[in-house]
């Protein structure tokens, strides 16, 4: 990967993704909170596009910018103004300190590690690809998914039932 | 200079110590999930990134987790974001702090 554009997308959308996930933990109103944690899936999904990973990145705008960031909105808007605050608990610190070790331990390793990479090259086209892997070699638990998505419609339908 | 394997990992690694850092301080019950839908994105990119760059037999396959992790996570937020509103039925409050039934 090395023509400019590809080069000027990455940090581009590095800065996105990542600014907008520290919004989230800054900013004091919750709503904007998550307003930032959209524009951070969606620069997400561009760094999928930058791997070559059309159909996730699909899936990615679809599923988390979409469904996911609206059932957050309709939780928050469930619950009174006052409950909207985006404050912190006291283990402020510890969780300081433990972010910071996870986020050393998980690049030096990176960083460190031979990945033994390969020149294959981007790939062409994931459609066709992913869908044949979920029907042949993925069966399994592509149709255990099936259902448990269909309990937690049934569940989440039952929790918030008035009766 | 070119963009490889290590840079993607270095983000991930990045968006994961946010998620985490969102789950374990924040006060509010939407707050901590919205930290663990990071983490979830942060696990995604570095398969995607695998997948794209770590020789394989079946390149595909970290696609095909991605796409099994995105399924799981929106029934996980689904039913997470029904329990919060029932807590706030309840007990009239989504702050942790304030949620103590089980605490001794």
């Amino acid at each position: 990967m090395d023509d400019a554009g590809t080069i000027v997308a990455f940090w581009m959308l590095t800065v996105m993704t990542l600014g907008a996930a520290l919004m989230v933990v800054i900013v004091r109103n919750l709503f904007h909170a998550v307003l930032s944690l959209i524009l951070s899936f969606i620069g997400v999904a561009g760094l999928y596009i930058t791997l070559s990973a059309d159909f996730v990145a699909v899936a990615q705008v679809l599923i988390y910018a979409g469904a996911i960031s609206v059932l957050i909105l309709f939780a928050m808007m469930l619950t009174p103004r006052a409950a909207r605050d985006n404050a912190e608990t006291f283990l402020q610190g510890p969780a300081l300190v433990l972010a910071g070790l996870a986020a050393a331990t998980i690049a030096g390793v990176a960083a460190a590690t031979d990945w033994s990479e390969a020149s294959r090259g981007p790939f062409t086209e994931t459609a066709q690809a992913i869908g044949e892997a979920l029907l042949n070699r993925y069966v399994l638990p592509f149709e255990i998914a099936s259902v448990l998505l269909l309990v937690a419609m049934v569940g989440a339908i039952v929790l918030v039932r008035e009766d | 200079m070119s963009i490889d394997l290590t840079h993607y990992l270095i983000v991930g690694a990045l968006l994961f110590s946010i998620g985490l850092y969102v789950t374990l301080a924040k006060r509010n019950v939407v707050g901590i999930l919205m930290g663990i839908e990071l983490m979830f994105n942060a696990v995604n990119l570095t398969f995607i990134a695998f997948s794209r760059f770590v020789e394989s037999a079946q390149p595909i396959s970290g696609h095909v987790f991605v796409i099994f992790i995105i399924t799981v996570a929106a029934a996980e937020a689904a039913v997470a974001l029904a329990l919060a509103v029932v807590v706030y039925r309840n007990r009239t409050t989504i702050d942790i702090d304030k949620i103590n039934l089980l605490r001794w």
